[in-house]
């Protein structure tokens, strides 16, 4: 082993090692940055699923039976606005501005209540027409896809409302910054697999 | 009120599962009133249940391991015994139970035997080896522990409540379905994985995190511990492998639950598209659980060979190899669905390509001992024991991975053999090698190195008496999992295995009697020198067991084997003065996760048996719980210089007079 080469001193030692460890700030994103990738790989379950399974319909209907692109529009148009407040929101926390941070939370929540509300009634009228998720294999794949992103924007929703109500009894805290930001991190990737939905789920099961 | 709850649920009509079920529900209550009678119940709550501590959940970890293997270890050994007796005769144990205990042995022992023994290890030992004070997220880590008891808890309590899976440790439909397993044994599988497997996949965030981004200063990756390095790695497989299994698991949940068709044989399902998914999971699992046996395997070969760890830096490659290559052959596990020739070679020839680095790592074991001064301690016993054995587990497993061979032997005992051979051979003495070699490390003193030898040999012969007769029958044509057989030709090789099985179990005798033994005799055993192997990594250069905060200062890295250096700078330079103590913080304990899988209990066993409003109220419960945790106001202990300067003064007297000693015996 060539001792000497390794033991050369303090300077040539890259900057994240000679500082030890990282501060909190860092550590916490860098972990939550970890956890979202576990979640895309568990969506990426579900999207394989999905595109194995999107043949099977068993005789009953398929996507362009079934799938408004006009309602999927304003369901998009919903979630983006929804992270353009999220993110002005976290500017308003940065500057310590209490009225920017609050106002852009509550338009995050009616977003993504609205975004909620009119997936709730998509899922509704599809079981009216008996095209529920025990229809087919289809159905059930695009239930489960569609819904578990439905479940961590409503997740995601009961953790917003608890952040708005931990700032306004604790403030702007370091560690409830650090919050913030994972909440902006779980937001904006709740927005990057609506995309995929949009284009895989309802873009393609439209076209001819 | 109760879902599908009622009196008929419990086995009363069975003996056996209703007596094992008593008797260790006995010794649960007494153990229970014992501890009440002595008023530890403070101490544990304070020191143990809400400890935030990685050592503490290290430790608790490993002992949920161990208990956990005496329970799957007696449904090995009923198998064994059934099938020594069932030839051309029922044998004593019912179909329906067979298939439970099966089942439940496979699930158990991966789950959790083999899994929380080796986050237990790295809990005890990552932070230390990297010269840090705690993993990235203290209080996570107490409820990835918790959740995973959780999920251990549930799976016993079916021993009594209801029933177990008879599905084998992977569920596969469609028999798994509600038609064909209308009892709640599935789901009592489902959701206790369910649950455990969050805590898992938790742990792996905070571990990748931990390794990542904290670490003393000067600690850059390529001086890192091995042991370190295949944590990383197996943390990177948790990260990316078990959101797949939560994800196939939930798809069977919607089946079973309510009426969604994945993989049912009807409207569309398909049931390959369970296995293939599993496997996914399933694959990356396997090396999930033997990279840090590798890595306890490179720490104790190194230290009791006197020598640095031989290509560290190929050894660091081989194991991030490993990890790519664990996502690329899923399919072997099932070349006969019959995907056609074309795709089983590229999943033969990627499982070949495996042995490579696995092949570097053994040389380089091979070739640190090699003109090293080797102590045969216990753990260098395992270390050496492993590489005979696992060699051969490897070419086994290369046979295996060659389809037309692979066709032959399919689902036979052949294959049986050839996992326990690696899984034993690899995972388990791995994790006995690491429980032997950092017990000193975590209470201060060593286990009985007589009782230590003793419980190695047997669990070496043992385990060859027990499975390479399995590779005989495998060729002879037997599958695996028969309740009984009429073939005259496999009942001798039954009854050598039968035997290997009882050898295992003096082999367990001997590791219960060395722990009783070295407990009683601490005194005799104790290390008060933090050092009692002479190591080469940072956990060594702490007092044994570590103060809470683990460094009274964090040690600052030069160059590889840090401790090592340490110990040759002091040998030729006087001891440097004191170094100047600081006030530390360190996260204050929490009953946090304790708290969670108190919920987490309730909703899994409401979820299995269909009580809704239990579900509701488990689960807003774990929500407070969370939100409370969120409003604390301290989340820190201070502990002052003085308090730091006094503890670490004791053991710095303790190991200059060891080094003393030391150098005046050369």
């Amino acid at each position: 082993m060539s001792a000497a080469q390794e033991s050369i001193g303090p300077a040539a030692w890259p900057e994240h090692a000679a500082r030890g460890p990282a501060s909190k700030r860092i550590i916490v994103g860098y972990g939550f940055w970890i956890f979202l990738l576990s979640d895309i790989i568990m969506f990426s379950a579900f999207f394989a699923t999905y595109a194995v399974l999107s043949g099977e319909t068993a005789g009953g209907p398929a996507g362009k039976d079934l799938f408004h692109l006009h309602t999927v529009a304003i369901e998009t148009a919903c979630l983006l606005l929804s992270s353009f407040t999220c993110g002005i929101a976290s500017i308003g926390a940065r500057a310590y501005n209490a009225l920017m941070y609050y106002g852009n939370k509550a338009l995050t929540a009616l977003f993504g209540a609205g975004f909620l509300a009119l997936e709730i009634r998509e899922f509704a009228s599809m079981v009216a027409q008996g095209a529920g998720p025990t229809r087919s294999a289809f159905l059930s794949a695009f239930f489960t896809l569609v819904g578990c992103h439905g479940l961590h924007v409503t997740l995601g929703l009961m953790w917003l409302l608890t952040m708005m109500a931990q700032v306004f009894a604790k403030g702007f805290r370091a560690d409830i910054l650090r919050r913030i930001l994972c909440f902006a991190l779980f937001w904006h990737t709740l927005d990057i697999i609506w995309v995929g939905i949009f284009t895989v789920v309802y873009l393609m099961g439209v076209a001819p | 009120m109760l879902g599908k709850l009622t009196w008929a649920a419990i086995p009363f009509d069975q003996p056996i599962p209703l007596f094992a079920a008593g008797l260790v529900g006995f010794i649960i209550f007494c153990v229970l009133v014992y501890v009440t009678l002595k008023g530890w119940v403070p101490y544990l709550w304070r020191e143990w249940i809400t400890s935030v501590d990685h050592k503490r959940i290290g430790v608790m970890y490993v002992l949920l391991a161990g208990v956990m293997l005496l329970r799957g270890f007696t449904d090995a050994i009923m198998m064994r015994s059934q099938q020594a007796l069932a030839f051309q005769s029922p044998g004593y144990l019912p179909p329906e139970h067979y298939d439970q205990i099966f089942s439940a042995h496979g699930t158990l022992m991966i789950f959790f035997v083999a899994m929380p023994f080796v986050i237990g290890l790295m809990n005890v030992v990552v932070p230390l080896q990297l010269g840090v004070r705690d993993v990235a997220f203290p209080t996570l880590n107490s409820v990835s522990f918790w959740l995973t008891a959780t999920g251990a808890l549930l799976i016993n309590v079916s021993l009594v409540v209801g029933e177990f899976a008879r599905t084998g440790w992977l569920a596969y439909p469609p028999l798994s379905e509600l038609t064909y397993s209308p009892g709640v044994g599935v789901d009592y599988y489902l959701w206790s994985l369910q649950i455990s497997g969050v805590g898992t996949l938790l742990t792996g965030v905070n571990f990748v995190t931990t390794i990542l981004k904290i670490h003393a200063p000067g600690m850059t990756y390529m001086r890192m511990p091995m042991f370190c390095w295949t944590a990383l790695a197996s943390c990177l497989l948790i990260v990316a492998a078990f959101p797949i299994l939560t994800a196939t698991f939930a798809m069977l949940l919607l089946d079973r639950y309510l009426g969604f068709h994945f993989f049912t044989n009807e409207a569309g399902g398909n049931m390959m598209m369970f296995i293939n998914l599993i496997w996914i999971w399933g694959h990356p699992e396997v090396y999930i659980l033997v990279l840090p046996a590798f890595g306890v395997f490179s720490e104790v070969v190194s230290t009791f060979s006197g020598k640095p760890l031989f290509g560290y830096r190929s050894m660091v490659m081989a194991t991030l190899a490993i990890c790519i290559l664990a996502f690329m052959v899923w399919l072997h596990h099932f070349f006969t669905m019959g995907a056609g020739a074309d795709v089983n070679a590229v999943f033969g020839v990627a499982t070949m390509i495996i042995a490579v680095p696995t092949g570097v790592k053994v040389f380089s074991w091979l070739f640190t001992m090699y003109g090293g001064r080797i102590v045969f301690a216990t753990p260098m016993l395992w270390s050496i024991g492993f590489m005979v054995t696992f060699v051969l587990g490897g070419m086994t497993g290369v046979l295996l991975a060659v389809p037309p061979a692979d066709f032959v032997v399919h689902n036979s005992l052949f294959l049986v053999a050839h996992f326990h051979n690696v899984i034993i051979g690899g995972v388990l003495f791995g994790a006995f090698a690491g429980y032997t070699y950092w017990f000193p490390k975590a209470f201060g003193f060593r286990l009985h190195e007589g009782l230590g030898k003793a419980a190695f040999w047997c669990w070496f012969i043992g385990f060859y008496l027990a499975f390479m007769p399995l590779y005989a029958l495998g060729l002879m044509g037997m599958t695996r999992r028969m309740q009984h057989y009429d073939v005259p030709a496999w009942h001798p090789w039954l009854l050598v295995a039968a035997l290997g099985a009882a050898v295992i179990l003096a082999g367990i005798a001997c590791q219960v009697a060395q722990l009783v033994v070295s407990v009683r005799r601490r005194e005799e055993f104790r290390d008060v020198t933090g050092d009692p192997w002479n190591g080469r990594s940072l956990e060594w250069s702490t007092a044994s067991p570590p103060p809470a905060f683990n460094f009274a200062v964090l040690p600052r890295i030069e160059q590889r084997d840090a401790y090592w250096a340490m110990k040759q700078r002091a040998w030729q330079q006087a001891e440097p003065g004191e170094p100047h103590y600081e006030d530390i913080e360190l996260p204050r304990n929490s009953a946090t996760g304790f708290i969670c899988a108190f919920f987490a209990t309730f909703m899994g066993f409401a979820l299995i048996w269909h009580i809704w409003w239990l579900v509701a109220a488990s689960f807003f419960g774990a929500f407070v719980t969370f939100v409370v945790f969120a409003w604390r106001d301290r989340t820190e202990d201070l502990i002052p210089a003085d308090e730091v300067a006094r503890i670490d003064r004791a053991d710095r007297r303790a190991r200059g007079a060891a080094l003393a000693h030391m150098q005046s015996v050369p």
